[in-house]
């Protein structure tokens, strides 16, 4: 076997106090996709961040291609070859494909940029992502998330990078968008480019991966090749217990139609009807773009309805503001919580309470307000140790539950959930779906957008499937195949 | 992580005191400096002539915490104050012609609200453009020259005292702060306003209703620019169309030195007050030692920087 092209041993690092790596070690091989796992705040990012020369370690070494290598600026890590692909993508928007590529380090001619050279050197760097369809000159905010992703991708190749490292790269994908990306990765596999792949899709890891190796609280866990390795085992190792379940099971007890959607239509929505039941879990599936999260923004009052009624305990309420929806009994958890779920410069008793403040004629009942955060914090299980913190501080699974906390405090009877555990680790997973189904037991209605079949397929009761903005199907979630789904979910028959 | 944050709220809170500490070592130094500095009537004269610039900055405190800017407080201070004059020129009572000019200041700031958030144009843009409006109607309605007032219980206002000793505008002052601070922290109201600057969107997702918000939040930023006009028209004795001129970026000072983020979404009025005092102390000590007129303003640039230095955050 070749030399690893990268391998960092008995790495520390703390900051202050707070030990954040201890003793950890990394290996990556030329030519392999190697996921780093870990649930939130184990530490996976700190140590990308030392591999990428953003911090430096306390002690411990790192080599590269078998030599000692000292990367103590990102400028360093560049020389050695190592790049990182972030999840907030960075390129600026209103410059076009090749400014962006060549950004920093431009061809100059006379000291005036050499446009030519650098669209013929940007050509090529994109034909190495499989871009090559696009035009250098086409601005950056006219591409699509993936292909945005797909020039970075090809910026890092251009400076030769050998290591790439992606934090959750398809976060932000379709599905087609996701299979280019995977075919470019084995591609670049295939030529010896070393792969870092964090994220916490236990499917894609699965799919694309070479080896796994798994952080917890800073301590390095250990390596498995993916081969002959179980989804369990990776769990336990993730989190130090066996999970008692994946999917928290549910008795289903449907009530009466809660909430019936009559041919609702506006902007990409068109024509969708369903029923709602007191106690459902609805999932509702499609591909990216399908109109799910429109639809739910209708239902919310977020956009306007064009046409069709929407029916709430035999009332017609057609929300014409988020106001009015929640005063109807609407719930809705967004899909990106810091831009639209939370204040993050805010404690987390002011955003649990920020729906409806404790109060009486406009005075804050202060007291009132903190009991009813510490129940809503003893009841989702959200850790923090100080209810007064900025949510900014918490880590993306208890800032998921502070939203949910939002809502909960409002007793809704409608609850829409867009995509309620993206970015969140399989420990909370787990947590969050046990409070989804506690409040269909409750007789909440359900509404649950996900783009995660086999969390759509284990939590609902029944599955509203949409394409192009239509309802393509409503299937019984019982014995229903991801196959059924995503061939309505594609627009088949 | 976890750290970075940590220093971050450090910071947060050096910047906070960072005024507090400006405040009272200014006052040291000027005590040292100057023996008139240190005496009742020069420090209640300072406190006097910042009640006016803090009125107005409590208000604009509400603004930029909710993301937003007011650069027409000093106009509606010069148009109120000569409308209120003008009434009680035009043989009208206190009360009324008071309460017109106060009502006209919650009116034009409810404007300046509406055209945010309905019309949905920059509040920078905004207020420039009602600024300049309402500084030419001033300037038609008093034809350019001063409107005197002539009744005595309205002279009282600004000029009046308490136990001989401590003038009205700082009594008002201080009512003021404590009203706006339970205001900002002890209503719901409050609350929204820093969740507006903190996360739009998320507080309309929340079901807060921004377009009545924003009307409240410069409505009541036009009511205290009211009231400061009310209060110096009474002082001066007269309502000049130029009054208040430049009085917009004083206040903005104010609240920046104070701590409160530009930004919105961070902040406490408490600070703004202390920025309000540190303004005016800074151009006391300064006359006092005799520093020329030019160079005060050199000065306070420079302090003004400093805070707005301190306000950077990655």
């Amino acid at each position: 076997m070749n030399a690893p092209l990268v391998r960092m041993q008995d790495i520390h690092k703390a900051f202050g106090p707070v030990k954040v790596l201890e003793g950890v070690a990394f290996e990556l091989l030329p030519g392999e996709v190697h996921a780093l796992m870990g649930e939130n705040g184990a530490g996976k990012s700190t140590l990308m961040k030392i591999l990428t020369g953003i911090y430096a370690p306390d002690s411990g070494t790192i080599e590269v291609d078998g030599k000692p290598a000292s990367i103590t600026t990102p400028a360093d890590a560049e020389k050695y070859g190592i790049a990182i692909i972030h999840q907030e993508l960075n390129l600026i928007p209103a410059l076009s494909i090749a400014d962006n590529l060549f950004l920093g380090r431009e061809i100059q001619r006379f000291g005036l940029l050499d446009h030519r050279a650098m669209t013929k050197r940007a050509m090529e760097w994109l034909a190495r992502v499989g871009m090559e369809r696009l035009d250098p000159g086409t601005l950056i905010e006219r591409l699509s998330v993936g292909q945005q992703q797909m020039v970075e991708i090809a910026r890092a190749l251009g400076q030769n990078a050998r290591v790439l490292i992606m934090d959750e790269p398809t976060a932000a994908l379709t599905e087609h968008e996701t299979n280019t990306l995977f075919k470019l990765i084995r591609d670049l596999r295939a030529q010896g480019t070393g792969i870092v792949y964090v994220s916490h899709r236990m499917e894609e890891i699965f799919a694309l991966c070479d080896r796994i190796s798994v952080l917890r609280d800073g301590h390095f866990v250990g390596t498995r090749p993916v081969p002959g390795l179980a989804f369990d085992e990776v769990v336990k190792m993730m989190v130090g217990r066996t999970l008692d379940a994946r999917f928290p099971t549910r008795t289903p007890n449907i009530r009466e139609v809660r909430l019936k959607v009559e041919h609702v239509t506006g902007g990409m929505v068109k024509d969708v009807s369903f029923d709602l039941h007191s106690g459902e879990v609805l999932g509702v599936a499609g591909l990216l773009g399908a109109g799910r999260t429109e639809l739910a923004r209708l239902l919310f009052g977020l956009d306007k309805l064009s046409e069709g009624t929407v029916t709430l305990d035999g009332k017609v309420v057609t929300p014409k503001s988020p106001n009015e929806a929640i005063h109807s009994g609407f719930g809705f958890v967004t899909e990106d919580r810091k831009a639209q779920g939370l204040v993050l410069d805010m404690s987390l008793r002011e955003n649990v309470s920020l729906p409806r403040v404790p109060a009486r004629a406009g005075l804050v009942d202060r007291p009132g307000e903190k009991k009813q955060t510490r129940g809503l914090i003893d009841a989702l299980k959200i850790r923090t140790r100080d209810m007064e913190l900025d949510v900014r501080a918490l880590s993306g699974g208890n800032q998921q539950k502070v939203v949910l906390a939002k809502w909960l405090a409002l007793k809704p009877r409608v609850l829409i959930l867009d995509e309620p555990t993206r970015g969140v680790d399989v420990g909370g997973k787990a947590e969050i779906y046990h409070i989804i189904n506690q409040l269909a037991e409750q007789g909440v209605a359900i509404l649950m957008i996900s783009s995660e079949l086999p969390e759509v397929l284990a939590m609902s009761d029944r599955i509203l499937v949409m394409h192009e903005g239509r309802a393509t199907a409503l299937l019984e979630a019982h014995g229903v195949t991801q196959e059924a789904v995503m061939t309505a979910a594609t627009g088949g028959k | 992580m976890t750290l970075q944050l940590n220093w971050s709220r450090a910071g947060t809170l050096l910047q906070r005191l960072g005024s507090v500490i400006g405040l009272a070592l200014l006052f040291i130094v000027l005590s040292i400096m100057s023996p008139d500095f240190l005496t009742t009537g020069n420090l209640l004269t300072v406190l006097r002539q910042v009640s006016i610039n803090a009125l107005i900055a409590f208000g604009m405190t509400f603004v930029i915490l909710a993301g937003g800017i007011d650069l027409s407080v000093g106009a509606i201070l010069a148009l109120t104050g000569a409308v209120t004059a003008g009434l009680m020129a035009a043989g009208h009572g206190l009360v009324l012609s008071a309460g017109a000019g106060l009502l006209l200041g919650l009116v034009l700031g409810m404007v300046n609200g509406a055209l945010v958030s309905w019309g949905k144009v920059a509040p920078f843009i905004a207020t420039l453009g009602t600024m300049t409006l309402l500084r030419g109607v001033t300037l038609s309605y008093t034809q350019g020259s001063p409107i005197p007032v002539t009744n005595s219980g309205f002279a009282l206002l600004g000029g009046g005292y308490v136990a001989n000793l401590i003038p009205l505008p700082v009594i008002w002052m201080f009512v003021a702060f404590v009203l706006c601070g339970f205001l900002l922290r002890g209503t719901v109201f409050g609350r929204h306003v820093v969740a507006i600057g903190g996360n739009e969107e998320a507080a309309r997702l929340s079901g807060v209703r921004l377009s009545p918000m924003k009307l409240a939040i410069y409505g009541l930023s036009g009511l205290l620019s009211a009231f400061a006009g009310i209060v110096l028209t009474s002082r001066l004795y007269s309502a000049q169309a130029t009054a208040g001129a430049g009085y917009e970026l004083d206040a903005i000072a104010a609240v920046v030195l104070g701590g409160t983020s530009l930004s919105g979404g961070r902040g406490w009025l408490f600070g703004t007050l202390v920025g309000a005092l540190l303004i005016g102390f800074l151009n006391n000590g300064l006359n006092l030692l005799g520093v020329s007129s030019f160079y005060q303003q050199v000065v306070k640039g420079i302090v003004i920087l400093i805070a707005v230095l301190l306000d950077r955050r990655q």
